[in-house]
């Protein structure tokens, strides 16, 4: 069965497209997280909101001070710093550093400190995708599971699940998201955790209805016929014929949780401050975008949405190719 | 009108040809140039297998086909040429002077309005006239459709109604306007044999008291004899014989006419093997000869129910529960190598009993006892690891051969996994081999076994299902209406491979059908059944010819019997 899938996914050209730009950006993970790549992201590099190469250097801010006009005054006689100054200017030429010439332009421009913007897109790429796909999987993986059991079993198993729900989803998301980062603390692992253990419940749900609605199928009584134990039904003949319902949820789950990290690390209960994600970027773009500078927004979003595209439609071809049905 | 069409053909098909373009394949030819004509008030019958191309060609004549199919051919209506009519035109036409009915009344009508709302909608879309006079027309036509109550059930959702009542609902739809033409795609299919009657006595009348034609559309020649005047028989997309009803069922010329009439049981014959439109294809008809079936009192007992109840709990209220019977107080033997048919109509509790013989419901009250040469137990006390054993003696094929396969298993998974569940064979390899025997013998190719079930025909599938029984080798099978949703001619292959598979291998089966004609064919024993109880019980020949309660003669009354069977109204 898997190897059929396989070759399905192999002609389906927009299928391996996307997989190869997810693996683009596995990959791409994988440097970063060797220190290969972007490892020196905090690195203040340009001049403060230094401008993308391609839209050449920007008006040099301090040169455009003008000087007070008129003539200025002599101040030598009441000044009683003045027989101090040469004695001052000796001590400063003495401690010199030497201050690296800040550059004007960026690849893809800088931020307010004037760090490197593409560098964080791709040294924040490590911590959203890693966030994102895990935290989905954690949730996905728990709906699936409960919604199996609580669809197929139904009864007191059934109940408790559903009244479980309820508790869940009656308690407002975010609320909830608060509640239990104030017991687990910051962190990427917390954060994927948090996200996990709240965002089951719409997987849950839709799984669930799936098994109802399956094992009373005739193909699932033929399996029962033959002797085939609950978990055997469950797991090896309802599911494949679930499945696309699971992927499709896990890749918008992953979109979701992205986002969600977002809000979180905005709140302060992400990532710490000094380490950057696609959320914190956006979070700072805020307060740039009133200056013009739009660059950091673009450069989170485009990463963003070119993994986010990618993923979703790996996903879809993931699901047309374990249906035998679609050839 | 021109002068090339007589006064009396209100439809007249000529050379039509339907292709379907299915991405960059040839196209699929579906229709390959038919001609008939359906002529004013008459009852034309188009008869094929699915696949034949009748479908097609109905949905074609209302341009009702996806966008991929290419219709060439003249279809003239009336006079005018529907093929060359713009879509706004012959949307003017649909549903007025053409209409309508579909084969599965409950997927044709919208669950979220009332009945009285969609019929309402249909009159006036096409006339104008008001919400009140729309309602009035609305409650005659209920009336007219023979709807119980119509005040009450013009507020009716669909879910409300029974299949019959949905279907009069949908014909009462189709004959607001006053079609000239009633098109009708396999209309009694999905009901029981004896809402099936019902619903034509119905067109007949409605046909007679609107003065309207019908284009008929079926799979059995039984049906149609009792209610075509002409018939078309299609084969593959093309017609293989047209003509009036009498000639057809009289003095059939094509072969596979006479396949199509032969192949469906009937209470007068009892021939040892139905015959299949293979035999008569060859030039020579079959030789058919009668050998009635003999019950054999003296084999062992294989099955003893005694008592079998059934009853569902039903939530009514917050904390309150309801018990709803489905099968009351069945008893009956069942001895090696004999057939015990179950008859009755649906919600009659012939399925749920079924069920609970194999433990897929538990049983209420009674007992289902087995005897073996180990002993006898009483199935409804063990455990679900006790029963194990008995699993693999006792099986089940079920009525919808497109539900009772994985979709997502190859047909080796589907035959191996009965014999890893119960570990037999050595290794992986001997239980392949075994399934491909298997395969063979219930008339596959062994390639089979690597493909997917979407891959094969509905009586395919049967035959797939019926080997994955075969697998743990049962002593008794139960047949859940296991073919009453196949085609006449396909039926008469997979009840022939029944009967063999019984003589070669002496299982017992239960035999379960709301076509009485096709129990009474198959078993030696016969159990009636009627609201969960069993209301009569006799060999098969005394069933047919002296039937003791009158539910027994009402099933027995709605067989259908082609011409012999004709409605008069």
């Amino acid at each position: 069965m898997w190897w059929q899938a396989t070759q399905r996914l192999r002609q389906d050209r927009i299928g391996m497209g996307a997989l190869a730009v997810v693996g683009a950006f596995v990959v791409m993970i994988v440097l970063v997280s060797l220190h290969l790549l972007a490892s020196d992201w905090a690195q203040e590099r340009g001049v403060h909101y230094a401008n993308p190469t391609f839209l050449g250097p920007g008006p040099d801010e301090l040169a455009m001070i003008e000087p007070p006009p008129g003539q200025m005054l002599d101040l030598t006689a009441v000044d009683p710093l003045a027989p101090h100054y040469a004695d001052i200017e000796r001590r400063t030429r003495a401690l010199a550093t030497t201050l690296k010439p800040r550059i004007q332009t960026l690849p893809f421009g800088g931020d307010r400190y004037g760090r490197d913007v593409l560098k964080k897109a791709i040294k924040g790429a490590q911590v959203s995708i890693v966030v994102g796909l895990a935290a989905a999987l954690v949730a996905t993986f728990i709906g699936s599971l409960l919604g199996a059991f609580a669809g197929f079993f139904g009864g007191l198993i059934g109940d408790s699940l559903e009244w479980l729900y309820n508790v869940f989803t009656s308690v407002p998301y975010i609320l909830l998201i608060f509640a239990f980062a104030a017991v687990s603390g910051r962190g990427i692992a917390s954060v994927i955790v948090i996200l996990g253990l709240t965002g089951w419940t719409g997987v849950y749900r839709l799984i669930r209805a799936e098994y109802l609605k399956h094992s009373t199928r005739e193909y699932v009584r033929a399996a029962q016929a033959i002797g085939a134990p609950p978990l055997t039904r469950m797991f090896v003949h309802i599911l494949p014929n679930v499945s696309h319902v699971i992927l499709v949820q896990l890749s918008l789950n992953v979109v979701s949780f992205i986002k969600a990290e977002v809000i979180l690390s905005f709140l302060g209960l992400g990532v710490s401050v000094d380490s950057v994600s696609w959320g914190t970027m956006l979070n700072e773009a805020q307060s740039e975008l009133i200056l013009g500078k739009w660059w950091q927004l673009a450069a989170a979003t485009l990463f963003m949405a070119v993994f986010v595209t990618a993923f979703s439609q790996f996903t879809d071809s993931l699901r047309d190719a374990l249906d035998p049905k679609l050839r | 009108m021109t002068d090339s069409i007589p006064d009396t053909t209100l439809l007249c098909v000529r050379d039509l040809a339907v292709e379907f373009q299915v991405g960059r394949e040839a196209p699929h030819v579906a229709v390959r140039g038919i001609s008939f004509a359906v002529p004013a008030e008459r009852t034309v019958a188009l008869v094929g297998e699915s696949g034949s191309g009748k479908s097609v060609s109905a949905m074609a004549i209302l341009r009702l086909l996806p966008d991929n199919a290419r219709i060439t051919g003249s279809i003239r209506f009336a006079g005018q040429e529907l093929t060359a009519l713009p879509d706004a035109q012959l949307r003017a036409l649909r549903g007025s002077a053409m209409s309508m009915v579909f084969q599965e009344p409950m997927s044709s009508l919208n669950p979220v309005f009332t009945v009285g709302d969609q019929i309402a909608e249909v009159v006036r879309v096409h006339e104008r006239i008001g919400r009140r006079a729309a309602r009035a027309r609305t409650l005659e036509l209920l009336e007219e459709v023979g709807l119980p109550d119509p005040q009450l059930r013009i507020r009716s959702y669909p879910h409300e109604l029974s299949g019959g009542q949905q279907q009069r609902v949908m014909i009462a739809m189709a004959v607001a306007c006053k079609p000239k033409l009633l098109i009708a795609d396999e209309p009694t299919t999905a009901l029981d044999v004896t809402i099936q009657k019902q619903v034509l006595e119905l067109l007949a009348r409605l046909r007679k008291s609107h003065r309207m034609s019908v284009l008929f559309i079926s799979h059995d020649l039984g049906v149609v004899g009792e209610i075509a005047d002409e018939v078309v028989v299609m084969q593959a997309g093309e017609i293989r014989e047209q003509g009036l009803v009498e000639q057809i069922f009289t003095a059939p010329t094509h072969p596979y006419t006479r396949a199509l009439l032969a192949c469906r049981p009937d209470l007068e014959r009892h021939p040892r093997r139905l015959p299949v439109v293979a035999d008569f294809m060859g030039g020579q008809d079959p030789q058919v000869r009668d050998e009635p079936r003999v019950p054999r009192p003296d084999r062992d007992v294989v099955l003893e129910v005694s008592g079998l109840t059934k009853n569902f709990r039903l939530r009514d209220g917050l904390f309150h529960w309801r018990e709803v019977p489905a099968v009351e107080g069945v008893s009956f033997k069942l001895r090696r190598g004999q057939t015990l048919g179950v008859a009755g109509e649906s919600g009659s509790g012939k399925t749920t009993m079924g069920l609970t013989l194999m433990r897929l419901h538990q049983a209420t009250a009674g007992r289902i006892i087995m005897h073996g040469s180990s002993g006898s137990a009483n199935l409804v006390d063990l455990s679900e690891a006790a029963m194990m054993p008995y699993r693999q003696r006792m099986q089940i094929v079920f009525q919808n051969p497109y539900a009772s396969l994985n979709p997502r298993f190859t047909i080796a998974h589907i035959l191996t996994e009965p014999l890893v569940l119960h570990s037999i064979g050595i290794d992986a390899r001997a239980r392949l081999g075994l399934a491909g025997d298997l395969l063979q013998r219930v008339g596959l190719p062994r390639d089979a076994l690597n493909r997917y079930p979407h891959e094969f025909s509905g009586g395919q599938r049967q035959r797939i299902a019926i080997a994955r029984c075969l697998t743990l080798r049962p002593e008794v099978l139960i047949c859940d209406e296991s073919v009453s949703a196949l085609d006449v001619s396909v039926q008469a292959q997979v009840l022939n491979l029944l009967l063999d598979l019984q003589d070669q291998f002496g299982m017992a089966y239960i035999f379960i059908s709301h076509d009485l004609a096709v129990v009474r064919y198959m078993s030696d024993e016969v159990m009636v059944m009627n609201q969960g109880r069993a209301v009569e019980m006799a060999d098969g020949e005394s069933i047919y010819r002296d039937p003791q309660n009158p539910y027994t003669r009402k099933l027995l009354d709605s067989i259908p019997r082609g011409v012999a069977g004709r409605l008069l109204v």
